[in-house]
């Protein structure tokens, strides 16, 4: 078994640890981040198990003093997690693409060696899967996006972006939830909303959602 | 109650933070210098964790509308209640009308305003602190505005005034020069992707704290530090004090309006025991990075909680005496 097949467990200062696992960016690994989230929650002196892309973060309650026994009991809890399945709702999202907001959509086609129409028919074609939650509140990291329109991240993230932004951040792509900073490439946006603390769950998605993208209009 | 008469910047209201909520995308918020109001708090008699004011900018103004016992904790700013002159990490009694004036900040980069009881504004999520991305939380979840009015918790009885001795002084670390703040942090996930002379680099620099610094993150300045090839990590939790570097080389600390996730390469974690001491350095100020270990980090902490132990037994002896006399 090589380095590369077993998970990265790294610190985030004394607060929270980071588990990464290995493997794809696909929903069957995701479904084992899910399990592993459900399972570390329980332990005690664990405030949080948060998942992110095919990866989890703890955060402590108590920073341990001994890092082993945690570290262990994550190896052993990926070996043995299954896949938790999660029937979550399915969402449908009208956007416009391009536009002021959507400045980056042309810049995508450019990077991608695809038509702008190209970029938005693959963009909305997938049904997508939240995968997390995370960033800023209520925003959801999704699952499902087409490889061929993958852009690196900004060099410098930008100082605003603005919310209901639809954007693409490496292999990734998701909708802001609210206006603020940005490394990723807004190439539309929608007017849903996605987070209210006032909501018995102030989230309005959770992982296991389900989102389609409906093209509204396409802004050259 | 409190009325703001005036402000510049973005002064909020903060108690410790917001902690349990990072699976909805919601960040901890709170005190840039937790230490600073914790020792407000303390002073007063206060839980720990009500909440007051953190003031980043001069010049400031209230005016107190009814008598109440406050404290000023944090950076050390030029105060005058009512015309008298008060000194910094000192608790003092207003009566009502009295107007508190703060004009300079010789020291730091963050004042703290406590009051005996607290700033009542409504608990959101499990804490008063503003979520300014969020738009909750705070006064209206908004930086305050001159004009505003802050609900305030009956005062306990009338306190005498009192001093402490300031965190940066009882809990001072070596400084490399004067206008330089050394913070330990804890090497992280994507330590091993720089090679030996940038891991070297990202030491032996002096980090200019840019004017794009603020609550959410302190973009720093100095030589680029690069990962020997370039990393796009899939998206994953951070906390405050992350240091991440994205692709120009120039690090970016996490501060407590941070986004909980992140995928920039992380080269490490300023301590929980630093993290108040970098949010005290001014824009413009300069940052050293001190390589510390997991266990060491865990017992710095401790000095912080005993420097805070030592506080409210030396004020609870004070209530004491008063009370015998």
């Amino acid at each position: 078994m090589t380095a590369a097949d077993r998970p990265r467990i790294s610190l985030l200062g004394t607060s929270a640890l980071l588990f990464e696992a290995p493997g794809a960016f696909d929903l069957p690994h995701q479904r084992r981040i899910w399990s592993l989230a459900a399972t570390a929650s329980k332990w005690p002196g664990i405030r949080e198990a948060i998942p992110g892309i095919t990866n989890l973060m703890l955060t402590f309650e108590t920073s341990p003093r001994q890092l082993d026994s945690l570290i262990a009991a994550l190896n052993d809890g990926w070996d043995d997690a299954q896949g938790l399945p999660i029937d979550g709702r399915e969402i449908r999202l009208p956007v416009t693409y391009g536009g002021e907001i959507g400045l980056a959509l042309k810049s995508v086609g450019d990077y991608c060696g695809l038509s702008v129409d190209d970029v938005v028919s693959i963009h909305a074609a997938p049904l997508y899967t939240v995968f997390a939650l995370g960033s800023h509140p209520g925003y959801c990291y999704l699952g499902g996006m087409d490889p061929r329109i993958t852009m690196p991240r900004r060099q410098i993230p930008l100082q605003r972006s603005a919310g209901g932004s639809v954007s693409i951040g490496g292999s990734q792509t998701g909708v802001s939830a609210s206006p603020g900073p940005s490394g990723w490439h807004a190439i539309g946006h929608t007017t849903w909303k996605f987070f209210d603390p006032s909501w018995p769950t102030p989230a309005a998605l959770a992982p296991g959602d389900t989102i389609r993208f409906e093209i509204e209009r396409v802004l050259r | 109650m409190i009325e703001i008469l005036t402000v510049v910047g973005p002064t909020s209201v903060q108690d410790l933070g917001r902690f349990d909520q990072y699976r909805f995308g919601v960040g901890t918020s709170g005190a840039m210098d937790d230490v600073a109001l914790r020792a407000g708090n303390i002073l007063l008699g206060n839980d720990e964790n009500a909440a007051g004011i953190e003031i980043p900018m001069m010049p400031f103004r209230l005016r107190f509308g009814r008598d109440m016992a406050f404290a000023l904790t944090g950076a050390s700013v030029e105060a005058k209640i009512a015309g008298r002159a008060i000194p910094p990490w000192w608790r003092s009694h207003a009566r009502a009308g009295d107007i508190l004036s703060l004009k300079a900040m010789p020291r730091g980069a963050r004042c703290y305003l406590t009051v005996g009881g607290a700033i009542d504004v409504p608990m959101v999520l499990g804490s008063r602190s503003t979520q300014f991305r969020g738009e909750f939380g705070g006064l209206h979840g908004r930086p305050l505005q001159p004009g505003d009015i802050l609900p305030c918790t009956s005062p306990t009885s009338i306190i005498g005034e009192l001093g402490v001795e300031p965190a940066d002084i009882t809990l001072a670390r070596p400084k490399a020069s004067e206008d330089e703040t050394i913070v330990r942090v804890v090497i992280a996930g994507e330590y091993e992707a720089f090679d030996g002379a940038t891991q070297e680099l990202f030491w032996s620099s002096s980090w200019k704290i840019t004017p794009q610094s603020n609550r959410y993150g302190y973009r720093l300045q100095g030589p680029a530090v690069k990962p020997i090839s370039p990393i796009e990590k899939r998206s994953h939790g951070i906390v405050p004090g992350v240091i991440q570097i994205p692709p120009n080389g120039q690090p970016i600390i996490q501060m407590r309006d941070a986004q909980t996730s992140g995928g920039y390469p992380k080269i490490a974690t300023v301590i929980r025991a630093d993290l108040w001491r970098a949010g005290q350095t001014p824009l413009g100020g300069k940052l050293r990075f001190e390589q510390t270990a997991y266990t060491e980090a865990i017992a710095a902490e401790a000095e912080v909680s005993a420097y805070l132990d030592r506080l409210r037994a030396n004020v609870r002896l004070v209530e004491e005496i008063r009370t015998c006399r």
